[in-house]
């Protein structure tokens, strides 16, 4: 069905009406929540998702811009995303919720990502990943971090006071203060490119696993709804509260693989940064918000909850697969990895 | 239409009678994050032990107070690993000064 949806929106059906590429989509989009077993793994539907998605950021090339706004658009999301969600909600380990308050929100989140016993990645890049392993983390990663911080930015404007200031002071940060060249999208781009890869945003979108697209998808989601802003702030909270020290080995591995500084700054900027941003998330954002709505304590444990749910899952995959001696990345005809 | 006023533009932060405006005179903040870092506000400088400046890399910075970061003065959030516990923030009074 993302077939269909790229069919209708690059209008380049020689014989089938807009009308009848719309209803098409919507058979096929039906059908295919109806059979999917596992809507976080299903690479078409989180594929749809993602270019739906994308029409909100870049847009897509040799698509008019005007689709991002399309009812037929609006509708496939609108489709998905409740399943998606549902998927989600019943999926996360959500932990015992605290009293709404600054102090007891950042203490049960600082609690629930500190025994987050996921699968470490970046022990495995900092110690045994192979240059082609520590390449394809960066093709996986990429998805994300091109646009990096853009899906949280979406909660803005639909946050008020103390909350909104402290998003705002974290965002400020992680596009640089302003600066083009250390805005840590434009840092990871400078990464990939002094491995010899290709930083155009969605190069690698074709190459890399459902599970990494519904990670970013279910960002935008949190973002894009204003009923999910105690979500996207969760979410941010626990992404900045689960990435100092992993960063840290991230730069260790790529200088172990004997890479420079224009490769590990990225990581070790993030080291630094992380460390200020996750106080500020946990207490001035999350603890404050659900302490000004405490309508919202649990849609912020929910979000930092899926987000650790959905990028533990990533990374077991991508554990499993290295330790097996296989690519992490999703199996097509034809690979985009630099031959 | 009025008339353009003839008195010269006021800067907005003119007309804040409690608040210097936003620059050097601005005063520092410095926040004790409960079992984590200082966090620092404004216009500051950090000096290494022989007086050299270590250049900021950002606007808020985060000290270490555990006394384990690997990027000191700056924290790397090692505090957690190590389950460092601050007391409660702000502390007890000081007993008064022998005059």
């Amino acid at each position: 069905m993302s077939a269909g949806l790229l069919e209708l929106l690059l209008e380049n059906s020689p014989t089938a009406t807009e009308a009848d590429l719309a209803a098409t989509l919507r058979e096929l989009t039906a059908a295919a929540l109806g059979e999917t077993a596992d809507l976080l793994q299903d690479d078409d539907l989180q594929t749809a998702l993602f270019l739906a998605y994308e029409l909100r950021y870049s847009g897509l090339r040799g698509v008019d811009d005007a689709w991002e706004w399309h009812p037929e658009v609006l509708a496939l999301c609108a489709s998905i995303e409740p399943e998606f969600e549902k998927a989600l909600r019943e999926r996360a380990l959500m932990p015992e919720l605290p009293e709404p308050g600054v102090e007891s929100v950042a203490a049960a989140l600082f609690e629930l990502t500190g025994s987050d016993t996921g699968p470490s990645v970046s022990r495995y890049l900092a110690k045994k990943a192979t240059d082609e392993q520590a390449q394809e983390f960066l093709i996986l990663r990429s998805i994300y971090q091109l646009k990096e911080a853009d899906p949280h930015t979406w909660a803005i404007p639909r946050l008020r006071s103390r909350a909104k200031a402290a998003l705002v002071e974290i965002q400020a940060d992680e596009y640089g203060g302003g600066r083009f060249d250390r805005m840590h999208s434009e840092l990871f781009a400078r990464t990939m490119r002094g491995v010899g890869l290709d930083a155009t945003n969605g190069h690698y979108v074709d190459v890399v696993p459902a599970i990494t697209l519904a990670s970013s998808n279910m960002m935008t989601m949190f973002g894009a709804h204003r009923r999910l802003r105690g979500a996207i702030a969760g979410h941010l909270a626990a992404l900045e509260m689960t990435s100092s020290q992993p960063n840290r080995l991230y730069g260790n591995g790529f200088r172990r693989l004997g890479y420079n500084a224009d490769v590990t700054f990225y990581f070790d900027e993030h080291v630094e940064a992380d460390a200020v941003h996750e106080q500020i998330a946990a207490r001035d954002l999350a603890g404050s918000l659900a302490t000004d709505e405490p309508e919202l304590l649990e849609d912020v444990f929910f979000g930092a909850a899926a987000g650790l749910y959905v990028d533990g899952l990533s990374g077991t995959q991508q554990l499993d697969a290295w330790t097996a001696g296989t690519s992490a990345l999703r199996a097509t005809e034809t690979s985009s990895m630099p031959a | 239409m009025t008339e353009p006023d003839a008195q010269p533009a006021k800067r907005w932060d003119d007309q804040w009678e409690d608040r210097p405006a936003i620059g050097a005179d601005e005063p520092v903040s410095i926040t004790a994050y409960p079992n984590g870092p200082l966090l620092v506000r404004g216009t500051f400088e950090i000096l290494t032990p022989t007086g050299e400046v270590i250049p900021p890399r950002r606007k808020t910075v985060a000290l270490c107070r555990c006394g384990v970061s690997t990027l000191k003065p700056f924290c790397d959030g090692s505090h957690k690993a190590i389950g460092f516990k601050t007391e409660q923030e702000p502390p007890a009074p000081q007993p008064p000064l022998p005059t």
